[in-house]
């Protein structure tokens, strides 16, 4: 644990309570990319390249515009009246508690489910962009199809829906 | 002694390092990189809106600016001055803290992508193994400055110009990233380092560029559009059509923070330009073998400069699109034809040396565009425009 894992650390949950915590819209939205990024800086200092970068092409580069173009697109980024948090503050906090129980369980039990580690937390392999490649067209390559169709049919999906209707005039 | 001048800076970050204690050395290096590539690509801007001023005023049969020092050439001085020195307004409505952390966060952006770039032999500050992505990724970053520009402001116009600027650049990045993936196919690598070195070959003295290929050039001319519509430059200026939207997303901004946008728009065209020549013309690899006595970085910034002229030119050239002509173009012509080069590229690869590979790849090509550009686009009816929510 070193002194730039704590800062982005920092930086990362920082970015996530001012997504919850802010009034404005769109600066929540804005706050979250500062989440997105830390993330992302979190995969750079754990040698992840390929996964810190694709984090910031994905989360910043494209969910986080699609999150301020649905804002924008649907009602307005100022506060409504009766404020933004919720009547029932309880049920949220009990289901954020279950949430994170169960990934922190999942995390600590990650070192045994690995093969051959027994519990001890073997040192990182080195991995490049090419051996991600290798293995997404070679072992994993029935997911990555079914990941396509499944986004080409979202896509058609998304372009019907937009569409105009035949004879409603433009 | 052409080895000294081909490794000069190189050498020189290393003599200046040398003076101090070894634990300093490593962070120097990298700190003296950063401040060389800060120095050396606003100087370029500056020399670039001088080119672009006078160039475009010649070609619009006027002078262009010559009042200030010999032909003008003090011309950049005097603009920057001016910008440091003018009142920075910020509009009353406006979110103040996004409205400041836009152009800021603009040109940290745009720096950031030099550290993947091999600006000459052994002159990449940062070389990653996945080079080429991280400048997509750090490129991703700007459509979200310019959004939050256009947001800050309160202007209708500013969120216009963001609206069409976030919208094209999503559209022509998916051309973008597709036309360089032929280069990393072929490659096998995403390090530039190693895109450059596998075409700084020589066979007869003619170098084995990626452009010197059928797919190379197809891939080459949709880069370089898609490049133009990614750095908003004419003819796919859309975003801040000034007969239009006043000056788009940075309406509002003055004094300085105009600047910025200003510096950001010029470097971001600057290093996409660098990426163009890295993975299509050879990076830092001279024209003919002959001519390899030239430094390296002198063929880089070459081709950089080279790149600044023809946007400029086209500027000079080409009239402004219609918002549902730069969808059609960029949807419905430029992406079929990347993904039908990514085919040919592969086409290329496994069919051997000798001539058929020539001549089927650019049939291939060929009659694509042909029947895309002129059959294709002869049905498409592009009527009068349609007002949809302003009749």
């Amino acid at each position: 644990m070193s002194v730039v894992f704590y800062l982005i650390a920092g930086l990362t949950v920082a970015g996530a309570l001012a997504a919850v915590l802010l009034k404005n819209t769109v600066h929540c939205a804005l706050a979250l990319t500062v989440a997105f990024a830390g993330l992302a800086l979190m995969f750079l200092e754990l040698d992840a390249q390929f996964a810190g970068f694709a984090q910031i092409l994905i989360y910043i580069g494209a969910v986080a515009i699609l999150v301020v173009f649905a804002i924008l697109l649907t009602r307005g980024s100022e506060t409504p009246k009766d404020g933004v948090f919720s009547a029932k503050p309880l049920v949220g906090l009990v289901t954020a508690a279950g949430i994170f129980a169960v990934l922190g369980w999942a995390v600590l039990h990650s070192t045994q489910a690995l093969p051959g580690s027994g519990g001890v937390p073997t040192p990182a392999p080195t991995v490049t962009v090419m051996q991600i490649g290798n293995a997404l067209m070679d072992r994993y390559v029935l997911p990555l199809e079914i990941v396509a169709l499944l986004l080409t049919a979202a896509l058609i999906g998304a372009v019907i829906v937009a569409m105009h209707e035949k004879g409603t005039a433009r | 002694m052409i080895e000294k001048a081909d490794q000069i800076f190189v050498l020189l970050a290393h003599w200046l390092v040398s003076f101090l204690p070894a634990g300093f050395q490593h962070p120097a290096m990298v700190l003296l990189g950063v401040v060389a590539i800060i120095a050396t690509f606003p100087a370029l801007f500056a020399i670039t809106v001088l080119l672009e001023r006078k160039g475009l005023g010649r070609m619009q049969n006027r002078y262009g600016p010559n009042r200030v020092g010999p032909y003008g050439l003090f011309q950049p001085i005097a603009d920057g001055l001016k910008s440091l020195t003018k009142e920075d307004i910020v509009p009353f409505k406006a979110d103040a803290v996004v409205h400041f952390l836009a152009p800021v966060l603009l040109v940290v952006v745009v720096f950031m992508g030099y550290a993947v770039l091999p600006i000459g032999r052994n002159m990449t500050l940062v070389n990653m193994d996945a080079g080429l992505l991280f400048f997509f990724a750090i490129g991703a970053s700007t459509e979200l400055s310019v959004f939050m520009a256009g947001w800050s402001s309160r202007n209708k116009y500013s969120l216009l110009g963001a609206m069409r600027a976030v919208a094209q650049m999503i559209s022509y990045e998916v051309p973008m990233l597709m036309s360089s993936v032929a280069v990393v196919m072929m490659t096998g690598s995403l390090s530039l380092n190693k895109i450059v070195e596998a075409q700084n070959q020589y066979t007869h003295g003619l170098p084995h560029w990626y452009i010197f290929t059928p797919w190379g050039f197809a891939g080459f001319i949709l880069f370089a559009i898609a490049a133009t519509a990614e750095t908003n430059r004419s003819p796919f200026d859309l975003p801040e059509g000034e007969s239009e939207l006043v000056a788009g997303y940075f309406t509002e901004y003055s004094g300085f923070k105009f600047a910025l946008f200003f510096l950001g728009e010029y470097v971001g065209m600057m290093g996409v330009s660098g990426l163009g020549a890295t993975l299509f013309l050879g990076g830092y690899s001279a024209p003919l073998q002959a001519l390899n006595f030239v430094p390296s970085w002198i063929w880089f910034f070459a081709k950089i400069m080279l790149a600044m002229c023809a946007f400029i030119w086209v500027r000079g050239t080409l009239p402004r699109l219609r918002q549902d002509q730069l969808m059609n173009f960029a949807w419905k012509f430029v992406l079929p034809l990347t993904l039908l080069n990514l085919v040919v590229a592969g086409m290329w690869r496994f069919m051997g040396d000798g001539w058929l590979r020539w001549v089927v790849c650019s049939a291939i090509l060929l009659i694509a565009y042909v029947g895309m550009g002129r059959v294709g686009m002869r049905s498409e009816h592009f009527g009068p425009r349609s007002y949809r929510y302003a009749e």
